[in-house]
């Protein structure tokens, strides 16, 4: 179980890596998909079969769909990628990347050097997950429900086109 | 039966979070971006699970279905702020975005 788990850590992490560093954005959203496939099969094995059902759902299902689906409508052309292999050059990637993961040193220093009492785990099934999410949560599902709707109303209204004005009288005072 | 270390699910956390945030910095297309701050929020969701798990709570998958559903609103809003601006600017440029002309 702890070779299954490191097996797929890495599957996360190259593929996460792969998507950063893809000039062609359809590449990286597939490669994003097996990430996000990769982290499932993680949360099975920490014994949350409910959530790796819901990563697979919605982040490799619903999200990655929709980036796709907007990327169609943006109807990119071939020079899309020789434009993003430019920005990406060398030297901008080097002074973040390294400042960042001088911050993940720490990090894991941090998380190795600490004394954790060896975790008991086991299986945390669905019923639980509902129990606790309309027990004592249910004041944030609440608050989610309000989040959707707002991003619903929010994403149509951004989303929306400007109505074209025929008249041309009307179009020169308009603009 | 040998479970998962907990230490070794928050660094898996650790790492996927600061790759998003590599991305996040070197990126100058807006859907690069995007997708990078998804990256961010999934590896947030997985330091709850692991925590969660350790201690054979629900409150970490319960967190994380809050941290899924801020996910989900947060990238439709995104796309359709990406569509508008490439519609205004012709360009998935974030420094194109720069000035506030309304």
């Amino acid at each position: 179980m702890q070779l299954a788990f490191y097996i797929t850590s890495a599957i996360a992490v190259i593929a996460t890596v792969m998507v950063i560093t893809n000039h062609n954005l359809i590449h990286a959203l597939l490669y994003l998909v097996v990430s996000f496939l990769a982290v499932a099969v993680v949360f099975y094995l920490l014994g949350a079969p409910f959530v790796a059902a819901l990563e697979v759902i919605i982040y490799a299902g619903a999200i990655v769909v929709l980036i796709i689906f907007v990327i169609m409508m943006l109807n990119l052309k071939e020079e899309a990628v020789a434009q993003e292999r430019q920005w990406l050059s060398r030297g901008i990637i080097t002074g973040p990347a390294l400042l960042s993961l001088v911050l993940l040193a720490e990090l894991i220093y941090i998380i190795v050097g600490a004394q954790v009492a060896p975790s008991d785990a086991q299986i945390v099934d669905s019923k639980a997950v509902g129990m606790s999410l309309y027990g004592p949560y249910v004041i944030g599902v609440e608050l989610s429900g309000i989040l959707l709707m707002a991003g619903i109303v929010g994403a149509y209204h951004l989303g929306r086109q400007k109505k074209k004005i025929v008249h041309r009288f009307l179009e020169e005072e308009a603009s | 039966m040998d479970q998962v270390p907990t230490e070794a699910g928050l660094i898996l956390a650790g790492v996927l979070f600061t790759l998003g945030l590599i991305s996040v910095l070197i990126r100058r297309n807006i859907i690069f971006m995007l997708i990078s701050v998804e990256i961010m929020l999934n590896a947030a969701g997985l330091a709850f699970v692991v925590a969660g798990a350790k201690w054979s709570q629900a409150d970490g998958q319960v967190m994380f279905i809050f941290i899924l559903t801020m996910a989900a609103a947060e990238v439709s809003v995104g796309l359709a702020l990406i569509l508008q601006i490439y519609h205004q600017l012709k360009t998935l440029d974030s420094d194109a975005a720069n000035k506030m002309k309304g």
